[in-house]
């Protein structure tokens, strides 16, 4: 069947000339390169506000006057809020296949583990830890991931916002990786007590610091405080301090060869969301007219939650003592994880 | 061989169950002790019922579901290209996807957003998991939705009108009604806006309109690309729904959230009529070529899926819970769709409109009358005459049918409430907002802006309610202004900076293409405004002249 109400019988690019018949590119945005990438096209200004197209205004608002989306809802400021790209330039269709290929790749491992009872072996002491501790780990991972899902509802940009979103995804699927793995290992363990990990979190004083940290970003009213304080400041004084400094580094010193490549896919994830956030706060760190406004508004932030931080972390500082093999100290991993906060403030210019 | 193997293994690995492993994850949750969670958006229902996850799924079988049913979509969009689709779809339809797809990713995104909403509201953490993949799932409907706009720009005769699509969104006359749509989800008390407009009328009543029938019809166009998307986007709703209908029955369980709950049904039931409807219905009716007698209309469709399949098995069993349910409204949808011709209004419309929108609309012909006829008996009458103007009308150096007084056709108010304009003459309704005069598509438009998005219901004060805002009345943006300088203004110019965007023809052809010198010297007029000049007593013969309708002129 031809192309019926076509007056060139098709209804193909090319079939004829006219004008704009080669326009084939969004042309409503500016691209951040030359040539806007595949992740600009699919995001850029699908939210839209006053200020980008919405002539109208909004057209519902709060009881408070407030319009779906309101600069108000962060103290950061900005000349402009649509600057931003994130450079993981994630949309689903590569949001999925990072997400799936992790959770294939983490099955497999819990599978051939089982299947040659790797995990049986584990130090009785580790097998302890992995209970109490990386059970408790996956509660502050949770906490993260609803705080971001919360996030992504208020920032006035969709390129923010998506950000956030995908942040959330990762998260939230590492809280469930390490609740899926533990209990699954824990299956094949003599005495395996699978509730450990929660009542650790509550109850246990080595969490209370990192538990009070995780719920003050929980209770953070503002949208940008709750993305800085996770990746400018919990994920390298407490997340990595704990995922690498001493999960990744101590596991396989007691005979366990499974929980890295299990928790190690979220150091990967931080690298797209440090390197995200990086690119935002730095943007409103420059700002041309906020700047100022914007580092002390950060400098205030890194007070506050860099005392969490170091709270958190001395609370956790038992930990270390607790394997029968010991191939980091405390202080090494912490050492290692101030070095890169330090950095990271650097790039910021904090 | 080894492949067997293996996987055998592992299936003979004693696992934990998918209801087990969903009680570990909804235990990821606690009451924190240190800091409270704020609680930022407000609403003036009570849920203290923990609800239930009906679907029990876990993010480890979640992903790679995903990932394989976008390696289908894209599979198939690959193959469309191979198969040289474009060649044979019909522009008919591939036009109206320029306003389809400039709308839909902004409500589906905003769907994501509200899931932060909801999910702070709802006690428990079981529900939790089901709105974290409902968050992830609409940033996906959103993006393939960008990715499937950008594919027909590419691979389409006249990509104009895709290369502005998300500022011709926040422009145009016709957009306005799916902003009010998408804002609807998250502005607003939060469970009015995220579960029941939403979730529990949305996305359970009208996505089956919006994501089964319209792909069917594309497919009927030559156009198999929509249907690989949408049916793939369709098939993520059942966990939506599913997350709407436990809130539900959440919501049941506090007899002090029925007043609300009864309100709310009345609003999102018949304003997702005013606005799906309008849209889908004109879509599938006017932007296809194809008539075949057997196959069903949109009023036979929503017959089947909003009548026989959400009124009568899911509104009406709220009735034993104690809510009232409004029956007259679902059967005054119906009328309208039938007798009063709703869509049919609504295209004629947007067809009238033609120079303010950002795509193309061809005339229907006598090809079409008779289908119309067969489905809509008494169209003809009405239509008829109005769709031959249409087409004498589509030829550059004619006067423009939206001011052209031959015709006989009256520029519409618009709906206060849904922003769809007041097509159903006699149907117009006018009320005061603070002091302030509205026109209203129908009394229960009326009834939504100025009874249920209020302070208080039925003396119940109601302070999380949102309130309609802006300038919601398109036509008052350009109130005095030249038709080609609010075309300019709106930037549905091509980039020869003459050529409209915007053709009422299928002639891919400069010399038939209408430029600014062929829409100016005619004023955009805001019938709001003028209604408000007026002193009462024309006020009140205009209304009745108004309600009294139109007659279209005989074209020969
Ligand atoms: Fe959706
Ligand atoms: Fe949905």
């Amino acid at each position: 069947m031809p192309a019926t109400s076509s007056s060139v019988g098709s209804g193909a690019a090319g079939a004829a000339t006219f004008a704009d018949s080669d326009s084939r590119k969004y042309r409503y945005f500016e691209p951040r390169g030359k040539r806007a990438s595949h992740y600009e096209d699919m995001t850029v200004d699908v939210q839209p506000d006053p200020e980008r197209y919405l002539t109208q205004g909004w057209i519902i608002q709060f009881p408070n006057g407030e319009g779906a989306y309101d600069k108000s809802a962060t103290k950061a400021q900005s000349s402009n809020w649509h600057a931003f790209r994130a450079p993981d330039q994630e949309w689903e269709r590569t949001h999925y296949q990072r997400q799936s290929k992790i959770e294939s790749l983490i099955q497999g491992v819990i599978a051939n583990a089982r299947k040659f009872g790797v995990h049986k072996k584990f130090d009785k002491a580790w097998t302890k830890i992995l209970q109490a501790h990386l059970g408790a780990w996956k509660h502050a991972e949770f906490g993260l991931g609803t705080s971001l899902m919360q996030a992504q509802r208020y920032g006035y940009t969709q390129m923010i916002n998506n950000a956030t979103l995908t942040n959330s995804s990762y998260k939230l699927r590492l809280s469930q990786d390490i609740t899926l793995y533990l209990a699954e290992i824990g299956l094949d363990i003599d005495g395996w007590n699978d509730d450990l990990g929660k009542e650790t979190w509550l109850t246990d004083p080595a969490w209370q610091g990192t538990r009070e940290f995780v719920e003050s970003i929980m209770g953070a009213e503002d949208y940008l405080e709750q993305y800085f304080a996770i990746n400018m400041v919990f994920e390298p004084l407490v997340g990595e301090l704990f995922r690498s400094g001493f999960m990744v580094q101590v596991a396989a010193a007691n005979g366990d060869s499974v929980t890295p490549p299990v928790i190690s896919a979220a150091e990967a994830d931080y690298e797209r969301n440090l390197a995200n956030s990086i690119d935002l706060f730095h943007l409103l760190i420059t700002d041309e007219k906020h700047a100022a406004h914007n580092k002390k508004l950060f400098a205030g932030w890194i007070k506050k939650y860099s005392a969490l931080a170091k709270k958190a972390a001395t609370g956790l500082q038992p930990i270390w003592s607790q394997p029968h093999s010991k191939p980091i100290s405390f202080s090494d991993a912490q050492a290692q994880s101030v070095e890169r906060y330090e950095k990271i403030k650097g790039e910021l210019g904090l | 061989m080894a492949d067997t193997l293996t996987l055998n293994k592992i299936k003979n690995q004693r696992g934990i169950s998918v209801g087990e492993a969903a009680a570990k994850i909804a235990d990821l949750g606690w009451n924190p002790s240190y800091v409270q969670e704020a609680m930022t958006y407000p609403t003036d229902y009570k849920i203290k019922k923990i609800p239930k996850d009906p679907m029990k799924q876990v993010l480890r079988s979640y992903f790679p579901m995903e990932e394989e049913k976008d390696n289908r979509v894209y599979g198939a969009l690959d193959a469309a290209l191979r198969g040289d689709m474009f060649r044979n779809v019909e522009p008919r339809w591939i036009e109206w996807m320029k306003l389809f797809l400039a709308i839909i990713p902004f409500p589906e995104i905003s769907a994501a957003r509200s899931m932060a909403m909801v999910a702070r509201l709802t006690p428990g953490e079981e529900l939790r998991t089901g709105f974290t993949m409902q968050m992830v799932d609409e940033f996906r409907h959103s993006t393939i939705q960008m990715n499937l706009k950008k594919w027909y720009m590419e691979n389409y005769i006249d990509p104009a009108g895709f290369d502005i699509t998300e500022e011709a969104f926040g422009k145009c006359y016709a957009t306005t009604i799916g902003r009010q749509f998408g804002e609807g989800f998250l502005t607003g008390d939060a469970i009015t806006a995220a579960s029941i407009y939403l979730t529990i009328v949305a996305e359970t009543a009208f996505t089956n309109t919006l994501f089964v029938a319209m792909p069917s019809e594309a497919a009927r166009n030559g156009d198999y690309a929509l249907p690989t998307v949408f049916l793939s986007v369709q098939s993520d709703e059942s966990r939506h729904i599913g997350n709407g209908h436990s809130m539900l029955m959440s919501m049941l369980k506090e007899p002090d959230n029925y007043q609300l709950l009864e309100r709310d049904m009345k609003y999102a039931f018949w304003q997702n009529h005013a606005i799906v409807d309008a849209a889908i219905g004109t879509f599938i009716e006017y932007g296809t070529t194809n008539r075949d007698k057997d196959k069903e209309s949109y009023a036979e469709m929503w017959h089947r899926w909003i009548f026989e399949d959400y009124y009568r098995t899911y509104m009406l069993p709220l009735e034993k819970y104690g809510v009232k349910i409004h029956h007259d409204d679902v059967h005054e949808a119906w009328k309208r769709i039938t007798e009063k011709m709703y869509v049919h209004t609504v295209a004629q419309f947007f067809a009238v409109g033609w120079p303010v929108n950002f795509w193309r609309i061809e005339a229907q012909t006598e090809k079409d009358f008779e289908w119309f006829e067969h489905k809509y008996p008494g169209w003809y009458a009405k239509f008829g005459e109005f769709w031959k103007w249409y087409e004498k009308l589509s030829h550059k150096g004619s006067k423009v049918v939206t001011f052209n007084e031959e015709v006989g056709y009256v520029y519409p108010h618009r709906c206060w409430s849904c922003l769809v304009p007041c097509l159903i003459r006699e149907d117009m309704v006018v009320d005061e907002i603070d002091g302030q005069l509205h026109t209203f598509a129908h009394e229960n438009d009326r009834w939504t802006a100025v009874e249920a998005f209020a302070d208080e219901y039925q003396g119940r004060p109601t302070p999380a309610m949102g309130k309609f805002s802006g300038k919601r009345e398109w036509e008052t943006m350009y109130h005095g202004v030249d038709l080609a300088d609010a075309i300019v203004d709106l930037n549905f110019v091509r980039s020869d900076g003459k050529t409209l965007i915007p053709q009422p023809h299928l002639r891919f052809d400069d010399k038939e293409m209408w430029t600014l010198d062929d829409v100016r010297g005619h004023t955009l007029m805001s019938p709001l405004t003028l209604l408000r000049e007026m002193s009462p007593e024309d006020r009140k013969q205009h209304i009745a002249d108004y309600q009294a309708g139109f007659e279209i002129n005989p074209c020969n």
